[in-house]
């Protein structure tokens, strides 16, 4: 076996110890000892829950439109289908901020679509629960197209062509044989798209604001904390890290290597 | 039963290939590979857009039809069962669609699954069942949505011999207890042979030669044909006993004259170092170019004023040292050859 140039091993050595680094360091600050307490303070209790019910809120609303966009953008050819695939990763690159003002100016009370939701249904988003989660599902939602396009585009079409011989119609195709061929890809989608969203920081504080129970979720409240109480921050980071290890394990061990 | 005439464009290709299935017949549809005998498949289930044509079931048009209420089932060539289903519930997912209850659809699969003597294997995964299996529960799927027209498409390309031999007889009983249409795709002439009650033989996208197994076999029309029963064949002009292949004259058994095909086989075919004299001889130079094991025997490729083919023993081979290069003489009996009009 040949060894490998130093020139390779080193930098690889540093962008290692790069990426561990501040991990180690998160951990060996972390207060062990009252760890405990630290948890079960009220406002992190809340936070969590709060953020685990909107990424899966994001998650959910995700699904119900991400896999329909997948699926018509892998399986139905039209004029102009790589303008559309380019435009639904734009929020994948877009800084999450300018998402948020982007959403503000769409859906905030004097925009059109705003004031109309709130004159006919009484519906305001920015500043509200409902409003994380459009900020959640809006900066997650190209994790979730792209992962599904591409089990998609992967799964053989002829699958589906085989079940029109047997008499399916192309809702019960889907239903029956392309989602579940697919399902791997949607599992792996929507668990990142969760993910992203549960990490989920600058669009929803610019479009859903800090307000705790109601818009702070647990990377608002790392961020409000680490200005007034340092140990605290570092409690709220060391689950947010539990919760992406257990994610990537997830992953790893169920759909990355087995599909 | 079926009456069809398919025309599809794709690109510099144009298939256009009338076709007939009478109820309870078996038409092969034989042809080499690129031919567009798939082709010819995908448009009849409705999976390919006819440019031109029409495509009649029992009389009911279903050009504009979906695949889906064709009522034509297809045995794909991988098969393409579902991977996510059993083979019981592969089987059991067109009578689900066509409005049977869970139970009911399981039931008529088990029947099915039986029939094709795969009961045993119900539960099982596609990627669990073996190559001929999986060929049976493919057909047992197609059949349990009792489609008026069966497409196979090279049913037994995907099987090594031996289990092909096995799931030709068993393909055959299922077809021969089958009351509606069957087309078979295969570019396997035996498959053709034993599974088909009449062949059409498509090349480059058109219908060249139609008919039972025995005219075919007898008086093949294009070279393809030819090399697929194994025959010499050549076309000249015939003007009574003698046909006319380019500087050859050819004394034949069967008068014909005009346009027309000579037919005979390797077999047939005398290879001399000397001019042979005497009885009544088709005789012409040739020269080696290639021998081939072939059977217990060799295939000579002779060429010269005509390219054909000769059987000899390895015995007359060594005799005669057939060696590429080697210069001789081809004889073959009037009597041994089939002329028929081109």
């Amino acid at each position: 076996m040949r060894r490998a140039p130093l020139a390779l091993l080193l930098p690889a050595a540093l962008g290692l110890a790069f990426l561990v680094l501040p991990l180690a360091g998160l951990l060996a600050r972390t207060p062990w000892s009252e760890l405990g307490p630290r948890l079960a303070a009220p406002g992190v209790l809340t936070a969590l829950r709060l953020s685990v019910q909107t990424a899966s809120t994001a998650t959910l609303v995700c699904l119900v439109l991400g896999v329909p966009l997948a699926w018509v953008l892998a399986r139905v050819p039209f004029p102009g289908r790589r303008f559309v695939r380019a435009l639904v990763t734009v929020p994948l690159v877009l800084p999450p901020v300018v998402g948020g003002v982007a959403l503000l100016l769409a859906l905030g009370r004097n925009s059109p679509v705003g004031g109309w939701l709130d004159d006919t249904f009484g519906v305001t988003l920015p500043f509200t629960t409902a409003g994380v989660v459009l900020a959640e599902a809006f900066v997650a939602m190209p994790f979730l197209v792209i992962a599904v396009e591409g089990a998609l585009r992967g799964a053989d079409a002829r699958f589906e062509e085989a079940a029109a011989t047997l008499g399916a119609g192309r809702w019960t195709t889907f239903t029956h044989v392309t989602l579940p061929l697919v399902a791997p890809g949607v599992v792996a989608g929507a668990v990142l798209c969760w993910a992203r969203a549960l990490g989920e920081f600058g669009a929803t504080i610019t479009f859903a604001g800090n307000f705790p129970g109601r818009t702070q979720t647990m990377p608002l409240a790392v961020y409000l904390a680490l200005e007034t109480d340092l140990p605290a921050a570092i409690v709220l980071s060391l689950v947010l890290l539990v919760v992406s290890v257990v994610i990537l394990a997830l992953l790893r061990d169920r759909w990355i290597t087995g599909a | 039963m079926l009456d069809a005439h398919l025309v599809v464009d794709r690109g510099a290709f144009r298939l256009d290939v009338p076709l007939t299935v009478a109820a309870g017949e078996v038409v092969a549809l034989l042809g080499p590979n690129g031919a567009g005998k798939t082709t010819a498949l995908r448009a009849l289930a409705g999976l390919t857009r006819l440019a031109a044509g029409h495509v009649r079931l029992d009389g009911r048009d279903l050009s504009g039809t979906p695949p889906e209420r064709r009522g034509i089932g297809v045995v794909f060539q991988d098969y393409l069962l579902f991977p996510h289903l059993s083979a019981l519930d592969n089987v059991a997912f067109g009578p689900r669609r066509q409005g049977r209850s869970r139970s009911a659809a399981r039931a008529l699969a088990a029947d099915w699954l039986d029939r094709v003597g795969l009961a045993e294997v119900a539960g099982r995964r596609p990627r669990a069942l073996s190559g001929g299996q999986a060929q049976r529960v493919a057909l047992a799927r197609a059949l349990a949505v009792a489609p008026r027209l069966l497409l196979l498409d090279e049913p037994l390309a995907a099987l090594d011999a031996r289990t092909r031999l096995d799931t030709r007889a068993s393909l055959h009983r299922h077809l021969g207890g089958f009351a509606g249409g069957a087309l078979l795709v295969t570019h396997d002439p035996l498959d053709a042979l034993v599974l088909a009650n009449r062949l059409v033989i498509v090349e480059d996208g058109r219908v060249v030669q139609e008919g039972g197994a025995a005219e075919v076999t007898a008086r093949p029309r294009t070279d393809y044909v030819a090399r697929l029963v194994g025959l010499n064949l050549f076309r000249g002009t015939g003007s009574g006993a003698t046909v006319r292949v380019g500087e050859l004259d050819f004394a034949v058994a069967d008068r014909v004259t005009g346009d027309a095909f000579v037919a005979f086989a390797p077999a047939a075919v005398a290879v001399h170092v000397e001019r042979p004299t005497g009885s009544p001889r088709n005789t012409w130079a040739a020269t080696v170019e290639g021998v081939q094991r072939h059977g217990d025997n060799l295939r000579v490729q002779l060429a010269g004023p005509v390219a054909a083919a000769a059987d000899v023993t390895p015995a007359a081979a060594a005799q005669l040292g057939l060696t590429p290069g080697r210069a001789v003489w081809a004889a073959v009996k009037a009597t041994e050859t089939r002329s028929y009009p081109a």
